[in-house]
């Protein structure tokens, strides 16, 4: 078998789709893994989000199904799994069962090249961040077409919105992350958190501030959050693009826009806050796993922490009007970045110069 | 020759996109209607339609004795039917040439105020929470649910109280109640506070309301407009001080004007100014109570007390009139305004000498806020229509009645 299997490819391939199909094997399991990971952490971030609120409201948030209201986000998603899936008359059927794929697609596809913890990555290709960005540029895709497709006013006024909103501050968002990676010298989620290492606190965020307040922003803008959420306006526009929908295509939706709020707080927390990277004085006596375990959980606290925020931000702040949302958009948010980008090569040719 | 006819290009067309904004929308209060025009994100023409919640109320006035329509003013403005109540009880009393004693005025003022306080609070909440701030909306409805519980104790309704009665008030108040007031007044101004740390000086807020739905002076007053609207472009007109009834000669209160033309966030300032004044009323209220009693002394036009009735033959002819044929009341015809939380609410009454009224008119601030509308809207963003809304503080129960 073997030696017919050689004389037909030729001598040795058998070892290589041998090693080829262990590799196969791997990545879906990790694939799995980090999906499977990833939704539960979706699904708690749901469950989170109303209790932090809640709380700021002077209310309880969800506490009747499972002890602490724990079981709410399988009640929720049994729920809009069981409902009727009701299309709109006339409404554009493909493109309209299409774009809440497309929108939760993108979403979980960003997941693929984001490292958890020191060298594990789905994908640990070196233009990670560039995939996000095509990634999160793909998502508004499903958003203007499940406006367009749905055939209703409303849902169309808010694809109209979040098309233009996601093209705008996807430049401020781009620019903002181009000083961290004149600072990295490279575009592998990896390689930016091993280059704070060398910077006071481990962070990017202290030298390139302009950077990340600049992104701090435009990710809220990005993720159709409170104060940027107009696409989705329930006191103007109902549900925004996605009125129409109804049953497990919403859902589809709800968790692509929680996936996309996972990932914006994974990249804040790995190009500026430092991500995995523990301070060595904590590392040194450790053996190489406990290291990497202490690792994950600190990138996942600095990813809560930033959810929180999110939510902090929701509880508290009003809505800014569509024209005010572009001014902030165009005439400080770039601008911003752009001064960022000219500042942090200034310094690095001064610095430079000095060696 | 051959003649060349010249190549007119032809325009781009654009289409104006008109939306049905209601009477089923997050953001309308109710069942209002917008028909609105727009040109991208701007508003070409609005056009509002009212009608949905029209229960005949006036109508409904003129098969009812003076006595039994009262309940019909609670379902006018449904969120402070306290102030209905005291403005149909001030006209039917001036009617009918009767005056409640010193002690029902006082307790009317206190009520009327917590009144006044439970609306301006539901505006605050629904105004802030269109704009998308969420969290002053839920702080706020705690306070007013206790002013709810506080009328459940006074009078065992919360909602549709009518508490108020032609010639004085339904029952005395209790000391208990007093107490629960009092605590709740002196809490109160610190709530306020909270909610204007949130809202007042906000960024976002300011941005959203200033310079958003104005109106001059002069052009509030030619639409007829009164209370806060009218307040935020700097007139100081509030029948409370210009018509006193009740007991509100007699409390000291001041009124907040915004400047002139007004808009969106002098409303909003105005009205918060006022829930701060409604609090000073109340508490002079509950500290000055005259002691006496309740309800005038007018067999003929008053209900006499359930106890006298079934002991006494003559209250009971008395009850037996009134409830069937009504009071006897002299021909004529009479107008009282009151100030309500949405503006000047006014009664007028024509009497042809029966029981019932021949004509009852209600005039609704609702309705006259919402024919501004369109006026404050044209121009602006989709967005300020929402503002403008929030900002204009009508119930449809009022305004279609």
């Amino acid at each position: 078998m073997t030696g017919l299997f050689e004389a037909i490819v030729g001598p040795g391939s058998l070892d290589y789709i041998i090693n080829l199909v262990i590799m196969l094997i791997i990545i879906l399991l990790k694939i799995a893994a980090v999906v499977a990971v990833a939704l539960l952490h979706v699904a708690y971030a749901t469950y989170f989000e109303r209790k932090v609120i809640g709380h700021m409201q002077l209310r309880l948030g969800p506490r009747e199904v499972g002890p602490l209201g724990l079981f709410q986000p399988f009640a929720d998603g049994v729920k809009l799994f069981f409902k009727e899936d009701i299309i709109p008359a006339d409404a554009d059927k493909p493109l309209f069962y299409l774009a809440p794929v497309i929108f939760f697609i993108s979403a979980l596809t960003s997941l693929s090249v984001l490292p958890f913890f020191d060298g594990f990555a789905v994908a640990n290709i070196n233009i990670g961040l560039l995939f996000l960005f095509a990634m999160s540029s793909l998502g508004a895709y499903g958003i203007v077409l499940s406006g367009w497709s749905s055939n209703s006013k409303y849902a169309f006024l808010g694809g109209l919105r979040s098309a233009s909103q996601v093209i705008s501050y996807e430049i401020a968002m781009g620019l903002s992350l181009v000083g961290v990676m004149m600072m990295a010298g490279s575009l592998n989620l990896s390689d930016i958190v091993r280059a704070q290492q060398h910077y006071p606190l481990g962070l990017f965020a202290v030298p390139q501030f302009l950077g990340f307040f600049v992104f701090v922003v435009a990710a809220f803008a990005e993720t159709n959050r409170l104060p940027f959420d107009l696409p989705e306006a329930e006191s103007e526009l109902v549900a925004g693009y996605f009125t129409e929908y109804s049953g497990f295509r919403f859902a589809l939706f709800f968790l692509g826009e929680y996936t996309g709020m996972l990932i914006m707080s994974a990249i804040a927390s790995l190009c500026f806050l430092g991500g995995w990277g523990l301070p060595s004085f904590v590392t040194a006596g450790l053996p190489v796993v406990a290291a990497k375990v202490l690792g994950l959980f600190w990138f996942l606290a600095k990813v809560y922490a930033f959810m929180f925020f999110y939510y902090w931000v929701r509880a508290t702040l009003p809505r800014y009007r569509y024209d005010q949302l572009m001014a902030i958009g165009w005439k400080l948010l770039i601008p911003l970045a752009l001064a960022n980008i000219v500042i942090t090569g200034l310094v690095k040719i001064w610095i430079k110069g000095m060696v | 020759m051959e003649h060349s006819e010249p190549v007119i290009e032809k325009p781009f067309e654009t289409k104006e996109l008109t939306i049905s904004m209601g009477p089923q929308h997050p953001a309308t209060h109710g069942v209002l209607r917008l028909v609105l025009d727009l040109d991208g994100e701007n508003v070409v023409k609005c056009t509002p339609y009212v009608g949905y919640l029209h229960r005949g109320v006036e109508k409904l006035g003129e098969n009812r004795t003076y006595l039994a329509a009262l309940p019909l003013s609670d379902r006018l403005d449904y969120i402070s039917s306290m102030n209905n109540n005291v403005g149909y009880v001030n006209a039917v009393e001036k009617l009918f040439g009767i005056e409640a004693p010193e002690r029902a005025k006082y307790i009317r003022t206190m009520v009327a105020e917590m009144g006044r306080l439970s609306s301006h609070i539901i505006w605050l909440g629904t105004h802030v929470i269109d704009i998308g701030a969420t969290t002053p909306f839920l702080l706020a409805m705690t306070e007013r649910e206790r002013i709810l519980d506080l009328f459940e104790m006074l009078c065992g309704a919360r909602l549709t109280v009518s508490y108020p009665r032609v010639g004085g008030v339904r029952n005395d108040i209790s000391q208990e109640f007093l107490d629960e007031l009092y605590e709740f007044i002196l809490e109160f101004p610190h709530r306020i506070d909270d909610y204007e740390t949130l809202v007042t000086e906000n960024r976002i807020w300011k941005d959203r309301t200033v310079g958003v739905g104005i109106i001059s002076a002069k052009e509030a007053v030619n639409w007829g407009l009164t209370g806060g609207m009218l307040r935020g472009s700097g007139i100081d007109y509030d029948v409370r001080k210009y018509v006193p009834y009740d007991a509100y000669d007699k409390v000291d209160f001041m009124i907040p004007v915004g400047k002139d033309p007004g808009d969106c966030y002098d409303r909003y300032k105005v009205r918060v100014e006022e829930m701060r004044q409604a609090n000073r009323i109340i508490k002079q209220c509950v500290e000055n109570l005259p002691a006496g009693p309740v309800m005038a002394d007018a067999p003929k036009f008053t209900l006499p007390p359930k106890d006298l009735v079934l002991r006494d033959m003559e209250h009971l002819i008395h009850q037996f009139v009134l409830i069937t044929k009504g009071p006897s009341v002299a021909e004529g015809e009479v107008y009282v305004g009151t100030e309500v939380p949405k503006g000047e609410l006014g009664f007028y009454f024509v009497s042809d000498g029966t029981g019932k009224p021949y004509r009852m008119r209600v005039r609704a601030p609702s309705y006259v806020h919402a024919s501004v509308l369109p006026r404050l809207c044209k121009g602006g963003y989709v967005a300020d229509v929402i503002a403008n809304i929030g900002t204009i503080d009508i119930v449809l129960g009022e305004c279609d009645r």
